[in-house]
Order: structure tokens, then sequence, then C-alpha cells
């Protein structure tokens, strides 16, 4: 067992364990950090696969930013311990098998296809390909989201003021 | 552990240099506590420290014994998960920043492995510091809302929103630098900056013959001001009316944590801001005929200290202050003498003018908190949206468009 394979499992694991607490803990505030758990795992995963530049922005933008304002609104509202619903009829009868299938599908795929696998080679100046590909070969796409963005903004601050 | 040594080479070198630096750096923030009680006393007409050890030398010990040995309490209805981990996610983050800054452009020799003078060697050296800042606020915030306190969970809710403003200023007002720089490796930025205009001025960041970041720098600044909730952006312990914000349950070495915790986010932005706009551990003053003796001026200012510290101390009030302080005086004149030895000096010259440059920016922040009054939340609020982001905004436009016009 080399090295990068127990951080991989550890990392995994850690992943894991922070998606199954974010369901099944009671506080939100719990579970938002449950959540940020799973996303620092993530980012060390990225690492492993010597992705430095997503690993970085992973934790920028989704633990740094997004999740601070998770955090944020849960405080603001002050919101208390949430209680557990049982299960409903259509989870119980539909989800919990439809999830069984999706698992053995998935399993079945990434058996097949990690026989075939072969390791990519180590990309090279990662952050000026990243760069490259976003501001030159989908500069279009890419300034249209942003637009896209700018336009939910607005909404958001329209529907905020309607009020007062 | 030789064996070790020699099959593991890059663990050890790495956790030598882990605890050297950790070491150096825990008992530098305690004197920058020293060094603010001091500045603070004299801009306020006071003496400060000065009953523990000569000129209260000793009053870090004495606070950190006195962290150690105070009653720590627990609120009732506190989350107590969240509010131990609140203080020591803090620490945690605010110290491993540390980790991505070069202190020179040398290298050490540890155990037979050349190493440069960098803990983490990475090529994203930045990104790193501002990921660990951004994740710096879960602290205030959780400490804030698990303390089960009105005034704490508030300084939360204000610290939480400020940072999350005043990042996105902070973030755009280094893109300047990383335009002209083309790199996110923090020594491959201070080496960018390296070279004279007209023969003299050194081409820092600040001053960089393509457009000067002097927009950039007064934003970065400020951001960074406000991201370690210093004076005047404190709103989150602001104690007029909050009591001392998020941090008002805690006692005792959680408290101790806060504030290891701030000072050391104090230095990795001071660090930061020295790489960025002043040339890191490049040399103010350029090499060239009729300027050999400059490589000498570390042994000369820690020599002339040394020498005014042993006059000084001669004459100081305690006996024991007069043994103390002049033997920390000839102690200081040895360093300089070693500083001026052959085989020493080229190591020590880089390390020497980035500290010296922190330690600069490092009186400004304090100066500033001892200098202006505190905004007021809406303030702080206008000056970020409506003044800072935009001018950090300009300051990107006109950086690119100097350099798209210099290419």
């Amino acid at each position: 067992m080399t090295a990068e394979l127990l951080v991989f499992l550890a990392l995994a694991g850690l992943a894991l364990a922070g998606a199954v607490s974010l369901i099944l803990q009671r506080h939100p505030i719990h579970s938002a950090l449950s959540l940020i758990v799973v996303m620092a795992a993530l980012a060390g995963l990225y690492l492993l696969l010597e992705a430095e530049f997503v690993a970085a922005i992973q934790i920028i933008v989704y633990a740094g930013a997004i999740m601070v304002l998770f955090v944020f609104v849960i405080m603001l509202l002050n919101a208390g311990a949430e209680e557990h619903t049982d299960f409903s009829r259509m989870a119980r009868y539909a989800g919990v098998p439809l999830t069984g299938v999706l698992l053995l599908v998935l399993t079945f795929h990434v058996a097949r296809a990690s026989a075939a696998m072969t390791a990519a080679p180590p990309v090279e100046g990662m952050t000026r390909r990243v760069a490259l590909l976003l501001f030159r070969d989908f500069a279009f796409p890419f300034e249209l989201t942003s637009i896209l963005i700018l336009v939910a903004l607005l909404g958001a601050m329209v529907l905020a003021k309607r009020d007062s | 552990m030789n064996e070790f040594t020699a099959q593991h080479p890059i663990v050890v070198v790495a956790l030598v240099k882990i605890v050297v630096l950790l070491f150096l750096l825990l008992t530098a923030l305690a004197y920058l506590v020293w060094f603010e009680r001091k500045i603070s006393a004299h801009i306020q007409a006071r003496r400060g420290p000065y009953r523990v050890g000569p000129h209260g030398l000793l009053q870090p010990l004495a606070d950190a014994l006195k962290f150690l040995l105070k009653e720590d309490a627990t609120p009732a209805g506190a989350d107590r998960f969240v509010y131990y981990l609140a203080p020591f996610l803090t620490m945690t983050l605010a110290i491993s920043a540390i980790a991505v800054i070069p202190f020179g452009p040398g290298t050490v020799q540890i155990f037979g492995q050349t190493t440069p003078l960098v803990v983490a060697n990475v090529n994203i050296g930045l990104l790193i510091i501002f990921a660990l800042t951004s994740l710096g606020v879960y602290g205030v915030v959780l400490a804030g809302w698990s303390s089960n306190n009105k005034y704490s969970l508030l300084g939360g809710l204000r610290s939480s929103a400020q940072m999350v403003s005043y990042e996105l200023s902070l973030t755009l007002s280094v893109v300047g630098v990383l335009l002209l720089a083309g790199t996110f490796h923090l020594g491959e930025i201070v080496t960018a900056q390296s070279g004279y205009t007209w023969g003299f001025l050194p081409r820092w960041n600040l001053l960089n013959p393509t457009w000067p970041q002097l927009l950039g720098f007064f934003c970065y600044f400020v951001a960074a001001l406000a991201e370690t909730n210093r004076l005047p952006f404190d709103l989150a312990e602001a104690e007029t009316e909050l009591v001392a914000g998020f941090h008002t349950e805690y006692s005792s070495f959680k408290f101790g944590m806060f504030f290891i915790g701030e000072y050391a986010s104090m230095v990795t932005v001071s660090c930061l801001a020295v790489i960025l706009f002043f040339g890191g551990w490049l040399s103010p003053i350029p090499s060239g005929p009729g300027l050999d003796w400059a490589v000498y001026l570390p042994a000369a200012v820690f020599g002339l200290a040394g020498a005014g510290l042993v006059v000084h101390g001669l004459r100081y009030w305690t006996i024991s202050g007069r043994i103390v302080l002049s033997a920390m005086g000839l102690a200081l004149c040895a360093i300089g003498a070693l500083f001026a030895r052959p085989g020493v000096w080229e190591l020590v010259q880089g390390p020497f003018w980035f500290l010296l440059k922190v330690f600069v920016v490092l009186f400004v922040f304090v100066w500033v908190r001892w200098t202006l009054p505190r905004f007021r939340y809406d303030q702080l609020m206008a000056i970020g949206w409506k003044f800072l982001l935009p001018v950090s905004l300009a300051n990107v436009v006109l950086t690119s468009l100097a350099v798209v016009a210099r290419s």
C-alpha cells in the first residue's frame, strides 16, 4: 500500500463521513460545518491529483465564500435545532431501491473502466492553461455566464427592495 | 534516527523547518504584543509594561503564564464542540499561512540537504494564503455563535459580513501585482521586482516603471486592516457596543489562542505586503561601484543597536536591569560582528532586509490602530463596497492597460 493510496483513503473517508454527518446532524450550523469538511477533503483530493489551482479555488470559493454566506444566513435567522421527520412513503418505496440501483450501476461502470485506465501525464502550468481556456477559447460562454450571474444579482436586489 | 533521516530526507527537513519556524514565530508573536503595548503607551504618553523585567521585557512570559493559569470557563448553553473548535481553528489557520512565506533567496543545509528558506515552496503560494485567510473567518463566526451570548453573536455576524466584503478588495488589489509578475509563486514575484529604475530607484511593485502599484497597495493595506479585524475596522470586538464581541465568553488559554491568531494573521499580511509591493528580500540599495559597503549594513545595524543598548543599560534604574540590558547589548554586538564575517553576510542579506521591511509594516499597523478612531458599521460597509472595490477594480484595469501597452 503506497502513501498516496493511504492519503486518498483518508481523504475519501473524511469526505464520506462529512457527507453522512451533513444529513444526520440536527442543527443547521453543524450541517454546514460538515459540508465544509466535505469541501476541504475534496480540495485535498484535487491536491493529490496535482491540480493545485483547482484545490485552492475550491477552498477559496466554496469553503471560504459560499459556505461563509450559508453560515451567516443561518446565524442571522438564528435557526434552531430541527426535528427529524420519519421516512416518507415515497422515500421508502421509491428512493431507497433507486439509490441501490444507482450505486450498483456506478460500481459496475467504475470497476469496468478502472481496469482499462492509465495515469494521465502530469500537466505543467495548470493555472496558465485554465486561464487560457477561460479567457481565450471559451471567452464568450464565460462572459455570458457572468452576465447571467449579474442578472440574478440584480433580481435578488429588486426582490429584497420591494417591501420597503 | 540516522536510518530514518537517510530514507526520508524530505520529511525530516520539512519537520526541522516547521519546528524552527514555529518556535521563532511564537516567540516573535509574544514580543509583538509587547511591542504593540509599548508603542501604544508611548503614543499616549505612558510608559507601558515596565515592571516585569527591564522595560517589561519578561511581560510576554507573565502574560502566557496568566493565560495558562486562569480558570477556563465555558458558558452555560454553549455548543461545546464548536466552542472548543473556534479558537483552535483561528490559531491553526493563522499560523499555517506563514509556511509559504519565503524569507530569503539563499539556501541552507539541514542534514546534508540543500533547501530554500521557506517551509512549503509551492507554485500557488499566494492562493494558499488567500485560501487560509478566507477560512479564518470561521473561527470568529463560530466563536460568536457557539458562545450563547447576544454580544458574541452580533460580533460574529458583523465580522463575517466585514471579512466577506473586504476579501474581494484584498484579492483584487493583488491582481495588479500578478499581472506584472505573471506568477502565483511568491519567490518568483520577488525576483520579478529586482533591478533599479535610473540606477537607484528599486523596481519594487510599488514603484514599478510599467504601472506603479500605489492604488493597489492602498487597497491592499486597507483591506488587510479589515481582514485582520484591527482598528479602525475592529467592529467585531467594538468594546463600547459589544463588551468584547465574538470572544466575550472566552477565557484562559482559549482567549490566548484568539490573541495568537490575531497577531499571526497580522504578521502574515505584513509579510505578504512586503513580498507583493516592497520587493521582499531585495535590498533597497543598488549594488555597484562605490556601494560595496551596503552589504555590511546588517552588521552595522546590529552593532550600533547593541552599543546603544549597552550605553542605555548601564544607566538603568535597577541593578538586574543594568546587567541584563548590557548583556543583551553585548549579544547584539556579537551578532553584528558575526554578520560581518565572510560566508555569513551573504546569507543574512535577504532575511535582514525582509524582516526589516516586515518590521516597518508592522509598526505602521500598530501606529494606525492607536491613531484612528473606529468606523461606524454602515460607514464600514460603504467604504468596502462603494469605495475600495471600485478603486481596486480601476487598478486592475489600469495595470492591464499598462501591461498591454508595454508589450
